[in-house]
């Protein structure tokens, strides 16, 4: 693709493309090939000296159990959120494209949540789940249930899923709605004409067509889990306890920043480096071609 | 699906009752952080709080602007501020720029250029944040807006879009620029910048709530309270030890660190969808 009518020069466009260039090559490519050169090295207790270990990073990272449960702390995670926010917004916008008049609104007060950062949303759901002043676990208290996510992984776990799937419901509501309103309503009415029940519809038209965007937000939200749901594990649990809530972009901060394993963490980085390459590559290549309805 | 099939009856109240149940879960952690932001911290430290807002509101939040716990609120809000406009117009800028030689230009370099774009997208901070930081460190950029700027404004998206739409602007408008003599940067400025506008519009939305929301990169580089964000200022709020935290003076922050970007969502609810659906593609 490109244009017939271009204009002549070599020095503009050059200049045009500087900025982008410098700021890419000085924050993006020259940081991920210093992880890269990084990983390959342990550095000396003092800092000055580097030594040489190959692939002896990866090595004992595959070979360490925590960051093998990492892999599987991270993987719960992102599973859980990706579909408890989907469900319910799915849920919702199902609800909200049954109406002729007011899905406007719902859709106003279910979006704005969007704007909240995931730190934010993290101080919030903490602050209700505080094991001495939160309100909900001081119902749950009166309840005879004993909430503590400090001293309980799982309670941790399920804490850190909810408040980050909570901030993931407005987005994906919004592209589940604008999908399904695309699906044409005739074929629809045609179904009900036959006889077809709400759920029968559902399974069997509506669903299949709304595919695509499913398959997107899929990757979209498995995206947000691993990467931006830091501050969220950041402000609710820091990562515990006993490293259950540690998911990967976590350890990559705790390892390198507050436990100054520069060897690790860089290489830690490049194993993000390539999950990341996984699902850009899995984003562009099979959503844009491959799902269509 | 559609309401056309539903009859009004049991299952039209049903469906504004499920999504009324939908809304309130959605509500119900801000409300609760607003009522906080509102009572006097005797009121949070014995539950169960109450549900309903208190007269501390004025108090409460003079408070955490004015002094807040280790830096005014203020001052964090600046900041935020600063660095959320630093990276939507910065990384609109850049990207007009390199879009505009990517689409109207032939020169070397060029197909290379379009895919080391593409390849920042696999490069979020979060994988690359230790040498990002050596790197902010070597320049002496610690602390500083452009350090909490930079690293942050080179964006694929923004460049694939800008590219995206002037792929369809008629070729006839730069044909008759070149006619009447006008040269590149004058067919910019003149007509394609005026023509993008709705487009710059709906990035800066998503942009400027990228940008405020940002959490990880100023936690790393701002270790000194007064460059503090407000997102990521909140948590810095809260006492070490096993102290109370001052909790009426943290939620006016929460609050406060969600007010800026909800209102640009809700004042500008159709830029932000557009700009939502547009920087998906």
């Amino acid at each position: 693709m490109d244009k017939r009518v271009t204009f002549k020069g070599l020095w503009l466009p050059l200049l045009l493309v500087a900025p982008q260039a410098v700021v890419t090559a000085v924050f993006f490519f020259y940081p991920a090939g210093q992880a890269i050169w990084q990983s390959l090295f342990i550095p000396d207790p003092f800092g000055l000296s580097m030594q040489f270990v190959g692939l002896g990073n990866f090595e004992y990272l595959l070979g360490n159990s925590y960051y093998r449960a990492s892999f599987v702390t991270t993987a719960i995670f992102s599973v859980s959120v990706t579909l408890l926010s989907m469900g319910i917004a799915l849920y919702l916008a199902v609800l909200a494209d049954r109406l002729i008049k007011g899905s406007g609104t719902y859709r106003t007060l279910l979006i704005w949540p969007y704007a909240v950062a995931p730190a934010v949303a993290g101080v919030l759901w903490m602050f209700m789940f505080n094991t001495r002043i939160g309100v909900v676990s001081w119902y749950l208290g009166q309840l005879g249930y004993d909430w503590n996510h400090v001293l309980n992984g799982g309670e941790a776990m399920g804490l850190v899923v909810v408040a980050s799937a909570w901030g993931r419901i407005s987005y994906n509501f919004l592209f589940f709605l604008a999908g399904l309103q695309a699906i044409p309503k005739s074929v629809i009415e045609a179904a009900a004409i036959d006889g077809a029940r709400f759920w029968t519809r559902f399974r069997t038209i509506v669903w299949p067509l709304l595919s695509p965007t499913t398959f997107f937000l899929l990757v979209v939200n498995v995206v947000y889990a691993f990467f931006e749901t830091f501050g969220v594990i950041h402000t609710i649990t820091a990562g515990g306890p006993q490293q259950s809530t540690t998911i990967l972009v976590y350890k990559v901060y705790a390892d390198g920043f507050v436990g100054q394993d520069l060897g690790s963490s860089a290489a830690q980085s490049v194993i993000l480096l390539l999950v990341v390459g996984l699902l850009t590559v899995i984003q562009f290549k099979y959503i844009e071609r491959k799902v269509h309805y | 699906m559609s309401g056309m099939v539903e009859k009004r009856g049991l299952s039209y109240w049903l469906t504004h009752l499920g999504l009324i149940v939908g809304v309130l879960f959605i509500f119900f952690p801000i409300w609760l952080a607003f009522v906080a932001s509102t009572v006097t911290q005797a009121e949070i430290a014995r539950p169960p709080m109450p549900l309903l807002p208190g007269p501390h509101l004025v108090e409460n939040y003079s408070k955490a602007l004015v002094a807040g716990v280790n830096v005014p609120v203020a001052t964090m809000m600046l900041n935020s501020l600063v660095m959320a406009l630093g990276i939507a117009f910065g990384k609109i800028a850049i990207s007009l720029l390199s879009a505009f030689a990517i689409v109207y230009f032939r020169f070397p370099g060029r197909k290379a250029f379009f895919w080391l774009i593409f390849l920042t997208l696999m490069l979020p901070v979060e994988v690359r944040i230790v040498p990002t930081f050596e790197v902010i460190a070597n320049f002496g950029m610690l602390n500083s807006y452009s350090g909490l700027i930079l690293p942050l404004v080179a964006s694929a998206t923004a460049t694939f879009l800008f590219r995206q739409f002037f792929m369809t602007v008629p070729d006839e408008l730069a044909e008759a620029a070149r006619v009447d003599g006008a040269g590149p940067m004058r067919f910019f400025w003149d007509i394609l910048v005026p023509m993008s506008r709705t487009n710059m519009a709906a990035l800066f939305v998503i942009l400027f709530i990228y940008g405020w929301n940002q959490y990880l990169w100023p936690l790393l580089i701002t270790t000194n309270p007064e460059m503090n964000t407000i997102v990521m200022g909140i948590k810095q709020m809260f006492p070490s030890g096993d102290d109370l935290a001052d909790w009426p003076v943290i939620m006016a922050t929460s609050i406060l660190a969600m007010l800026p970007p909800v209102i640009v969502v809700i004042s500008m609810q159709k830029l932000f969808i557009r700009g939502l659906v547009d920087s998906e593609k």
